[in-house]
């Protein structure tokens, strides 16, 4: 500043030399706007280069870490904006790894994020059949103690320039303690198909309604609807397969799912399932195989959402499954669901607090069930291993329709930060007593029955949760029963990101 | 069905007769530097509201569509999105603003990024690996982002490209201009303490020569707890701190509580243009605001 000013005042005596005008007041003045706009021409350039440095920097520091990382003559597969410029420390990447550094992944510097929910319940009940008596969901606490919910593995990222690819391994501990592993989902889906299409293959979740979709880590209550448990079967409906959705071009959001899966096994309950040879309305569902096209399941969805206001938001949908049923040799069922989810968050919410939300399904099954006689080998009498009812008669039913609904609705008040009421009530129940159930009494899979549940969560971070809840379960022949779960999970890994 | 069809036909009509870059940003004050550098080239949608907590947007279905329909996706970076824009992307099926193509635009990319932690851990509360992406209140990152979305946006509007890099030269002499200005009026106030609730000054505080290091969140994404908070109050005392800095998300109470018990002042600011009334004409105003109601709070608690 001081060398400024010596050189501006001898600038200014020696133009006040030259001119001699120094003493006219006009001149100084000018001389010193001049004087000022040099200055701040100066700090400008010193700014700018100072800005270009920067730059150069950083693109020189990223072009030397991206050879750090890259063998030298191979082209990365997934797109370098993402791998590199988000890596972390550029430190910690020149160095080489040894075998007793720590692995780390997730986060978007690996191939793949990888991430682990952990979902463990503790609590009590008076029902004598909590396992698939009063708790219908294959995740459900399973008994009075502890439960493990569900270890959840999830790997996900790009495949390639093509494909998007996700996987969900789940460990589980069933209620006599033993291990078992489920693949809940493994599926790529496609990038950049034209038309605003997109295809998806492998095992996933059916897109049905709204919690079908759902991993059990992010449902709002410690257990299924009762209505999934036992319309869409313990597990939901998922099985290998393909499905097609379309972004319909609208103005508002909608889009069209069309799907073809396997119709096999315990993950499509009401569709050729066997049941593991336990009866299931009133029936022993046999082994069928596949014929034709139409022995497959096929499942369509449409949803649309609207922006009500700035702070609300809707978004609903109608479902439908079909498929074969192993009741008979030419029976099939028919699923159809409606489900709304509205939400509300003003516009200063903070880490997602406060918020409310609404969300209620409506699902119908309608299955038609064959003919049946446990008399198996047409002897008249009841010969060894044809008493599966456990009751020494022969039981006769009819070809058969067999209509149950039911029906959830849930609300989520996120009342302060990390803190979440809920209060949600089930209803379950069937259209008419079946010809079966008239001969041989009323099957508990089909009795209307009903549950109240508010419970309390909360949240220390994004990370981890504590939930405790309350059902007040009333069964219809069955009685009232009472139960009380405390929920709490981890999640390790990437970040996860929350679909709406 | 008549009205509807007409709408379609309208909309379709509209689309092919402007020849504007339809452009998506996260963030309201990334949106303000791309309208000042697209000029009336473009047509701007922005996803999070100026008072929105940036780190939490709902992932809307209707965002799906405006993505959809996006030839240019601008986003902060740094993971700043990355709660909920990842299922947004899934499912726009817009191979244009997939990462790596033209019509994706980092911020993050050219700016010296502060706060890289060298170990990620958890127990430090949620850090963001490629660092603090709160860098957009530096007039000077600004000025770097403003050059990015030239530079990106005349790739892919060649015709155009030469109005977008003479409004970013333009908005980069104003910004220095302005720069003169704030610099100036916060000199007295260089070293000073000021308490925040989330670490997000950093850049700001940096430029100006300010110390914004004590906040009302004992880690990043963690709640303030009752104890965390009465040691704020009793360093707020020892480093003589007496201005407490609000976002508009952010719980006011909290902020209040801590200033009664220290004599300080509350003072709402923004992150981004529109987040505090008088913000809305864009980065500058939002500037302006934030550098002049500082010296104020600042000059009023010596």
């Amino acid at each position: 500043m001081k060398s400024n000013f010596l050189w501006a005042s001898s600038l200014a005596l020696g133009l006040g030399a030259l001119t001699c005008y120094a003493d006219d007041p006009a001149t100084v003045e000018k001389l010193q706007q001049q004087l000022q706009q040099m200055q701040e021409n100066f700090n400008r350039t010193v700014r700018e280069q100072q800005t270009q440095i920067e730059a150069l920097k950083k693109q020189l520091d990223q072009i030397q870490r991206k050879e750090s990382i890259q063998p030298k003559g191979t082209i990365p597969s997934s797109p370098p904006s993402v791998a590199v410029p988000s890596a972390p420390a550029s430190g910690s990447e020149t160095k080489p790894w040894s075998p007793t550094d720590p692995i780390r992944v997730g986060g978007r510097s690996a191939y793949v994020d990888l991430s682990m929910v952990g979902t463990f319940a503790a609590g009590t009940s008076t029902a004598h059949d909590i396992e698939g008596g009063t708790q219908m969901g294959g995740h459900d606490p399973n008994q009075r103690g502890f439960t493990t919910q569900g270890v959840e593995l999830n790997l996900q990222g790009a495949v390639d320039p093509y494909f998007r690819g996700n996987a969900n391994i789940l460990f589980q501990l069933d209620s006599g303690g033993e291990s078992f592993v489920e693949l809940e989902e493994a599926w790529l889906e496609t990038v950049s198909l034209p038309a605003n299409l997109q295809l998806r293959a492998g095992q996933y979740l059916t897109e049905f309604g709204r919690l079908n979709t759902q991993h059990p880590h992010s449902w709002g209550f410690v257990d299924a609807p009762l209505v999934n448990g036992r319309l869409l079967g313990e597990d939901g409906v998922r099985n290998p397969g393909i499905r097609l959705s379309w972004l319909v071009p609208t103005p508002f959001y909608s889009e069209l799912f069309v799907g073809v899966q396997n119709s096999q096994g315990g993950t499509s309950d009401s569709f050729r399932s066997d049941h593991a040879g336990e009866p299931f309305l009133g029936r022993i569902w046999e082994e069928r195989g596949v014929g034709s096209l139409g022995d497959m399941l096929y499942s369509t969805r449409y949803a649309m959402s609207f922006d009500l206001s700035d702070t609300q938001t809707l978004l609903g949908g109608v479902s439908a499954i079909f498929g074969p049923n192993s009741t008979g040799g030419n029976t099939d069922t028919q699923i159809y669901g409606a489900d709304v989810y509205w939400k509300w968050k003003p516009a200063t919410a903070h880490a997602g607090f406060p918020f409310v939300s609404w969300q209620t399904e409506a699902i119908l099954r309608r299955l038609q069930a064959g003919a049946f006689r446990n008399d198996f080998n047409g002897s008249g009498t009841l010969d060894a291993g044809e008493d599966v009812f456990g009751d020494g008669l022969i039981h006769t039913a009819p070809r058969e329709g067999l209509t149950n609904w039911g029906l959830y609705s849930q609300l989520l008040y996120g009342f302060r930060e990390g803190w979440v009421g809920g209060l949600r009530g089930d209803y379950v129940g069937r259209t008419r007593r079946a010809s079966y159930e008239l001969a041989y009494g009323d099957d508990s899979d089909r009795l209307s029955r009903w549950r109240i549940s508010p419970n309390l969560t909360w949240y220390p971070s994004e990370f981890s949760k504590i939930r405790l809840q309350y059902n007040y379960d009333d069964r219809d022949k069955i009685g009232v029963d009472h139960s009380v779960w405390l929920q709490f999970e981890l999640l390790l890994g990437a970040h996860a990101a929350h679909k709406f | 069905m008549k009205t509807f069809l007409a709408t379609v036909f309208a909309t379709l009509i509209a689309t092919s007769a402007q020849a504007k870059l339809n452009i998506v940003v996260t963030t309201p004050d990334l949106a303000a530097i791309a309208r000042v550098v697209g000029g009336d080239q473009v047509e701007i949608t922005t996803l999070a509201r100026p008072t929105e907590d940036p780190h939490f947007v709902d992932a809307k279905p209707s965002f799906i569509v405006r993505l959809n329909k996006a030839s240019v996706l601008i986003e902060g970076g740094a993971e700043l999105e990355i709660g909920w824009l990842p299922p947004l992307l899934a499912g726009a099926r817009n191979p244009k603003i997939q990462s790596g193509q033209p019509g994706r635009v980092l911020c993050s990319d050219g700016i010296s990024m502060r706060e890289v932690p060298t170990t990620l851990d958890r127990s430090k509360g949620d850090l963001h690996a490629s660092g603090n992406p709160h860098f957009m209140v530096d007039p000077m990152n600004a000025r770097i982002v403003a050059q990015h979305l030239a530079d990106a946006f005349g790739k892919l509007e060649a015709s155009s490209a030469g109005i977008f890099s003479a409004n970013a030269s333009k908005f980069g002499d104003l910004l220095d201009a302005k720069m003169l200005e704030w610099e100036k009026t916060l000199a007295p106030f260089k070293g000073r303490e000021i308490v925040a609730y989330h670490n997000s000054w950093l850049y700001f505080a940096e430029r100006f020569g300010l110390k914004i290091e004590l906040f009302l969140e004992p880690k990043p994404g963690i709640p303030p707890s009752p104890s965390h908070l009465a040691e704020v109050i009793s360093k707020m005392k020892e480093m003589n701190a007496r201005v407490v800095i609000v976002d508009p998300y952010l719980n006011r109470k909290t902020a209040e509580t801590v200033a009664r018990g220290t004599d300080a002042t509350v003072l709402d600011v923004a992150q981004f243009p529109g987040g505090v009334k008088g913000t809305e004409g864009g980065y500058i105003a939002l500037m302006d605001y934030l550098v002049n109601s500082l010296a104020k709070a600042l000059g009023d608690k010596k």
